[in-house]
């Protein structure tokens, strides 16, 4: 094994910056070193210009996806050795204005994600009434899609939402989801009246790279085929049941 | 330019959106801003994977609790806040119920509850592998629908500002754009969590420099017990990802270089082929991290570019039990560090893991400054005593999180008073003190990073797991001359779009400033309790130090070191029942 490897890396500031630039940085090969360990030892060692997010390094956060090589990645979790002899090239996440190097605004999200109501809508009982039962089934049914880290490789890896930044996309639709199948949960119908319209659900044509490119197994691309059942059976209701139903 | 709030909340993780939650609730209408140097979801928070603790099993009642709790940690609990605690964490991981985390349950639908490290009794709440994470993303999403909260993702807080004798805003840096801003605000609550990053190898993420510690202490605001800080014995050497205790009690070894079970040279018991409880590689954690220390002088631990490590092997569990019984540490080790347990040694190293010490505060977060509150593994109340036991630190963040919500909402309503206009001169200062000192710098021969390594190579060496007079007071001196020469570092990057050195720098000057109150801290208590281990003192001494230290800055910047009486109610000092 060689013992460094070439690294490029996106360089962009805009306002500054014409386009982005690839810098060229040689970094040690390290059995256990991930791309992300790269980028630190290049801002440690040589440029501490060199700008990036990153908190965990154990794939948790979801602070540090990034394109490697043209693909999605959590940088923690993705070996350079994977890329030897070289060289790998990392890029900011597609679909996101950038702010600098492989930094991406991902303020959008966050707004979709108010939008879906993430939480548990209804009445909150007393504390002494104790916990809503809730059987380990129960649990399963909603659990895939409660480990999303908000990392944001589906929308970056979603043609829909690179085309379309309305599309309220992968990640936010698969958490509206996760609530909807919580036992616990009665805003089922408040959270369709949002997804319902054309940039909601209806948006996604099911190229299923958001699943491909989850580090987390949510499955969002499986999460919208079920939630697009619902809503299909939902809008039938209405015709068959015009008032109530839901 | 300055806008202002109610209630600032320095800090998004779980103490933080607690705090926020609980403050927009005690108040109607009230208006808090949560300030985090990271989007909340990607707080520290995130990582914890064990549990959290409070006592509903029927066999189980609060005093159990609240004894563990105390005999943890050796005595240095104040015990009032221990009671509410223990009465308090039960109900707060309900409302996290009703909120919608997914808790594990039994097969009735009820809260499942498991054992942990020093719970005598089975009590730990679980969110399968990942407590932390869904408690974090249940408080996150669930804080959305508070219309009171506003946020300010990626802004980082440089300075509190305070005048009159209380706390009056903050400065802050908005990342994205480099703009510094004065956010006024009548309470301030600080939950930026610990400060493992002061030291080399640690479990805790890049985010933990203690700033919360350091922008309190600068503010008038003691810091409590900041000698004790805990060690867990297997950590991945350089990633710092905590392999769990389950891995020994499934039946793993630790080796040193010669392939030798080294715990049975430290009165440790003898090995055996299976495990035994609280025997060999299931001895107390302080204990099992204290003999890697004696390998290392002995020349017997693996040498590699991170520095001294042992083995643990599992390899002889086989393929099968590792996958039944330890499929998240298997998948850790391949993920993130290249490695089969199946197949290859693990090198693992003790690790800087929690910081008990913290902002000194009452039972509802109050620091002595008026209006200044703090929450989290940044306070210190203290129910953790000289040594925090695991799954203690969940529901003392949300816990202590609401009380201090709930305070801060109060002390507005009650005392809340518009900024004075020396707070506003004071934040301009700040402004260009960022601006020409630090970003604008120029002619220095220094790197960031080379202070950084600087500074947590002594902390491990002289301030770590064993400590000395001398190693602590060569600690100090070495710790006074990088405080010189962080002034004559310069940054390479001077653009204000997301300025990542800028936070680096700003961060290291918070490190370095909570490193000299943990030296001075240790070098005042001249005996070994909980984590705090004296080689020249190894006796607890009551009559000296069943006391918190409180470490106080003065005008040029030095430490002085005070005491303040343990408060115990009901369970006198006895022998401490090793955490395990
Ligand atoms: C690997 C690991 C496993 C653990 N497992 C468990 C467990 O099983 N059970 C248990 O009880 N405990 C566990 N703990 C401990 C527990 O997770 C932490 O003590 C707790 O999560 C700390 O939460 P916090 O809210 O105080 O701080 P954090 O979650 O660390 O949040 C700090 C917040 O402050 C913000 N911040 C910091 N500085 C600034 C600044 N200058 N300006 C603006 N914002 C700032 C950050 O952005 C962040 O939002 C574990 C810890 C680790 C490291
Ligand atoms: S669904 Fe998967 S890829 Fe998308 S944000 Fe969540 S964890 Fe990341
Ligand atoms: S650094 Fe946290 S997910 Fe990669």
């Amino acid at each position: 094994m060689a013992d460094t490897i070439a690294m490029e890396v996106a360089r962009y500031q805009p306002g500054e910056d014409g386009a982005p630039t690839m810098a060229r940085y040689d970094v040690p090969l390290r059995k256990d070193w991930v791309v992300l360990d790269g980028l630190n030892y290049i801002k440690d060692e040589i440029d501490g210009t060199v700008t990036f997010r990153w908190s965990c390094r154990m794939g948790i956060c979801g602070s540090c996806g990034m394109t490697v090589n043209g693909e999605p990645k959590l940088t923690c979790a993705t070996f350079l050795t994977d890329y030897a002899p070289g060289p790998v090239r990392v890029e900011p996440l597609a679909n996101f204005p950038v702010i600098r190097d492989l930094v991406v605004d991902i303020d959008d999200f966050l707004d979709k994600l108010s939008e879906v109501k993430p939480w548990i809508v209804r009445d909150e009982a007393p504390l002494s009434a104790g916990e809503y039962l809730q059987t380990p089934e129960q649990l399963e049914e909603y659990r895939q899609y409660s480990m999303c880290i908000n990392c944001m490789l589906c929308y970056s890896a979603c043609p829909v939402y690179g085309l379309d930044p309305e599309f309220v996309g992968p990640a936010a639709i698969a958490l509206a989801q996760r609530y909807n199948l919580d036992s616990r949960d009665e805003g089922a119908a408040e959270r369709l009246d949002v997804l319902i319209h054309p940039e909601g659900l209806w948006a996604c044509t099911f190229v299923g790279d958001c699943t491909r490119v989850c580090p987390k197994h949510v499955d969002p691309a499986g999460a919208i085929q079920r939630y697009k059942l619902t809503a299909a059976l939902d809008t039938l209701k209405h015709y068959v049941l015009p008032r109530g139903g839901r | 330019m300055t806008t202002s709030h109610d209630i600032i909340v320095v800090g998004g993780g779980g103490a933080g959106l607690r705090a926020a939650i609980a403050a927009a609730e005690t108040i109607p209408g009230i208006d808090v801003a949560v300030v985090s140097k990271v989007y909340p979801m990607r707080s520290h928070t995130v990582s914890a994977e064990g549990g959290a603790a409070g006592a509903i099993a029927e066999d189980d009642s609060l005093d159990e609790h609240a004894y563990d709790t105390i005999s943890g940690g050796d005595w240095l609990c104040d015990q009032d806040a221990v009671e509410i605690f223990v009465k308090d964490a039960p109900k707060e991981l309900l409302r996290l119920e009703h909120w919608g985390c997914p808790w594990s349950r039994q097969p009735d639908g009820r809260i499942a509850v498991r054992p942990f490290g020093g719970m005598k009794k089975q009590r730990t709440w679980f969110a399968a592998d990942k407590t932390g994470f869904h408690l974090l993303h249940t408080l996150f999403q669930t804080s959305l629908k508070y219309d009171g909260v506003h946020r300010y993702d990626e802004w980082y807080v440089s300075k509190l500002l305070v005048d009159d004798g209380r706390v009056q805003g903050v400065v802050a840096v908005e990342l994205t754009t480099g703009r510094i801003e004065t956010i006024t605000a009548k309470a301030v609550i600080l939950t930026t969590g610990g400060c493992g990053r002061v030291f080399p190898f640690t479990t805790n993420a890049a985010i933990k420099t203690g700033d919360g510690m350091a922008l309190a202490y600068r503010a008038g605001a003691p810091l409590k017990d900041m000698e004790f800080i805990q060690y867990h014995p297997t950590g991945l050497p350089f990633t710092g990802i905590l392999i769990t205790e389950a891995a020994r009690a499934e039946g793993g070894y630790l080796l040193n270089k010669d392939g030798y079970r080294y715990l049975q040279d430290y009165n440790l018991g003898t090995p055996t082929p299976t495990p035994v409880l609280r025997s060999m590689e299931l001895g107390p954690r302080d204990r099992l991290s204290q003999a890697f220390e004696h390998e290392v002088a002995k020349g017997r631990t693996i040498d590699t570019p991170y520095g001294p490590v042992v083995h643990l092997d599992l390899r002889h569990l086989g393929a099968k039990l590792i996958d039944t019984k330890l499929p998240f540490v298997r998948e850790l080790c391949l993920k993130y560090q290249n490695i089969d347990p199946v197949t290859e040694l693990v090198p693992v190293r003790p690790v800087v893991h929690y910081t008990m010490g913290g902002v000194h505060t009452d039972i509802d977060g109050a620091t002595p400054v008026d209006g200044l509150f703090a929450a989290g593994e940044v306070a210190c109340v203290s129910i953790n005593g000289a040594n925090r036991l695991g799954s203690n630190s969940l529901p003392e963040l949300l816990v202590f999180g609401t009380r201090a919500g709930r305070a801060a909402a109060w002390h507005v309503f009650r005392h809340g008073k518009e900024p004075t206009q020396a707070v506003l001169s004071q934040a301009a200062d700040e402004r260009r003190r960022l601006q020409k000192d630090v970003l604008e710098h120029d002619g220095g021969d220094e790197r960031i990073s080379a202070i950084r390594t600087s500074m947590q190579t002594t902390m491990e060496e002289s301030a770590g797991i064993y400590r000395s007079g001398d190693s602590l007071a060569k600690a100090a001196d070495t710790l006074g001359e990088l405080q010189e020469r962080l002034p004559r570092a310069a940054l390479d990057d001077r653009s204000l779009a997301f300025n990542t050195e800028l936070i680096a720098a700003l961060e290291l000057s918070a490190m370095l400033d909570v490193a000299e109150s943990i030296v001075a801290s240790a070098l005042r208590r001249e005996e070994s309790r909980g984590a705090h281990q004296r080689t020249d003192f190894p006796a607890r001494d009551d009559n000296r130090f069943l006391a918190h230290s409180l470490a106080v800055r003065e005008a040029d910047g030095s430490c002085r070191v005070d005491y303040l009486p343990v408060t115990i109610t009901r369970w006198a000092p006895g022998e401490r029942v090793y955490g395990r």
